[in-house]
């Protein structure tokens, strides 16, 4: 079974199908692209570079954009994207104590 | 397809029931312990523990208190009140009378406390069920059946598998006429412009876009959308990311309307429910957690609920039956006897979104004919009301 899929021709992002085990190979486009961490089923691969600022597509709709310049293959996720409407809440976040 | 025709209980006003619960209802958190009581001396008896914990009145409350005790899946009511709250008990319960369904009110108070107010509870709740046999059962299709979707505990994959699975099958029972109702404004968040688009008028189309900037307002003074750190984990990184995963529920279906809790549709159709509070914000987040979302939709009619989870939600509701979708094919393997249907199997290549979209109406025929879910197996009746504040929809609202 592939590993990644494309859920729109126009999306930037790829979706693990199924969890990429730490020190796991894939291939990104042609690219080997060895994993050094889990990535777990569900998240967003990069399929192509994305520059700071540009917008993250998947469904075919803007998600989102890129805080930081994401190199294809590369996981794309709260260290490296925005939402462009509300922010996201996570446990480091929790009451004013930002990490 | 199995045969799409069942028995439902009769109730007074032309609604039929899939299930013919006794609810046992506390009118106030004093009152919740004699409640459960009594609820609890009855287990895998179709008696329901239900109730407001707040002691101040609230029109809202009210309002979804009232709907419930007479939704059509209820057949008898038993009231426990303290006796000092401020709910109106006595306007309840003439609302329940008025239905015809067997009713009595226990003061605690009144009665003398504890423990005679949990044995005329009992006493009371047994000659119920015995009475509520005999409610009429007439015959019973998908056009007199009301099914919400919820999701809940949502991951990266339930916007791929579970939730436009739940769309398809919304399209099917759509087309037979039922009435199916989504929620949750906020994870519309950023999709506005492609929602009006889908009203069955124009003035519709502009009453949907404003309760997702109303949204959008509501969730900014809070400081945070409708996400919590599991959705995160399970990646997704955004709410548009996770608005559009969950706006999958909703189909195909043009929009016949938009409706606040308790509102009850009274024609076939796919209807938006707008969850979220009008004017400034008063008390907290729009809901407290996912039940707050089944119970509002219980009130507005619903006789089952779809429930997709990618992370692996448990919870089940009182009254109407919580059907469980999985997205997400690692949680199945881990969850199973949780989880109804399998819509993971989608991300694996081993089903279409139609086929589990067939096998998800399968499975409401089969839970409406009075198959037990999973959630219902299990014993889940789980039930949370509190407060909050709505104005009344618009004119535009239900086109006729």
């Amino acid at each position: 079974m592939e590993k990644l899929i494309l859920l729109h021709p126009a999306d930037n992002v790829f979706i693990v199908r199924k969890t990429i085990q730490a020190n796991e190979k894939i291939s990104v486009n042609g690219i080997p692209i060895i994993y050094v961490k889990e990535i777990a089923l569900g998240h967003k691969i990069a399929s192509r570079d994305i520059n700071k600022g540009e917008e993250i597509i998947k469904y075919g709709v803007p998600i989102g954009s890129a805080t930081e310049k994401i190199v294809a293959g590369a996981h794309i996720h709260l260290h490296n994207m925005k939402s462009d409407y509300i922010q996201t809440y996570t446990l480091e976040k929790e009451f004013g104590h930002e990490q | 397809m199995s045969n799409k025709k069942w028995k439902g209980y009769l109730r007074s006003d032309g609604r039929k029931g899939i299930r013919n619960t006794v609810a046992v209802v506390y009118l106030v958190e004093c009152a919740h312990h004699v409640a459960r009581e009594i609820t609890t001396s009855f287990k895998d008896q179709q008696v329901h523990l239900i109730g407001f914990p707040g002691c101040y009145p609230n029109q809202y409350a009210d309002k979804i208190l009232n709907a419930i005790c007479i939704h059509p899946n209820v057949g008898a009511v038993l009231l426990v009140s303290l006796g000092c709250e401020s709910f109106n008990r006595n306007r309840l319960m003439e609302n329940i009378e008025r239905s015809g369904r067997p009713v009595h009110l226990i003061g605690i108070q009144k009665i003398g406390g504890t423990r005679k107010a949990i044995d005329d509870g009992k006493n009371w709740v047994g000659d119920a069920i015995a009475q509520i046999k005999n409610v009429p059962q007439v015959e019973m299709g998908i056009s007199d059946l009301s099914i919400g979707t919820v999701c809940g505990g949502s991951d990266a994959t339930s916007g791929i598998s579970a939730n436009p699975a739940v769309g398809r099958a919304f399209d099917k029972l759509v087309a037979e006429n039922a009435i199916c109702v989504f929620e949750e404004t906020g994870e519309m968040i950023g999709l506005e412009n492609i929602l009006k688009t889908r009203a069955k008028t124009k003035e519709l189309g502009a009453e949907l876009e404003n309760s997702v900037k109303k949204a959008a307002i509501y969730y900014s003074k809070m400081g945070h959308g409708s996400f919590a750190p599991g959705n995160a984990d399970g990646g997704l990184t955004t709410i548009e990311e996770k608005s559009m995963g969950a706006y999958a529920k909703s189909g195909d279906s043009n929009l016949s309307g938009l409706i606040k809790p308790g509102d009850i549709p009274s024609k076939a159709g796919l209807y938006l429910m707008d969850v979220v509070p009008d004017g400034e914000p008063m008390f907290g987040f729009p809901n407290i957690s996912d039940n707050a979302e089944i119970v509002e939709m219980i009130a507005s009619g619903c006789h089952l609920i779809l429930f997709t989870t990618g992370r692996g939600s448990v919870v089940g509701s009182a009254v109407s039956p919580v059907i469980k979708i999985c997205a997400n094919p690692e949680t199945y393997e881990r969850m199973k006897d949780d989880m109804d249907i399998n819509a993971g199997k989608i991300l694996n290549g081993e089903a279409t979104l139609d086929e589990v979209g067939d096998e998800i109406v399968e499975k409401v025929l089969a839970v409406a004919k009075g198959n037990p879910s999973c959630s219902e197996s299990l014993g889940h009746q789980e039930f949370i009301l509190t407060y909050k504040k709505f104005e009344p929809i618009g004119p535009a609202c239900l086109p006729m």
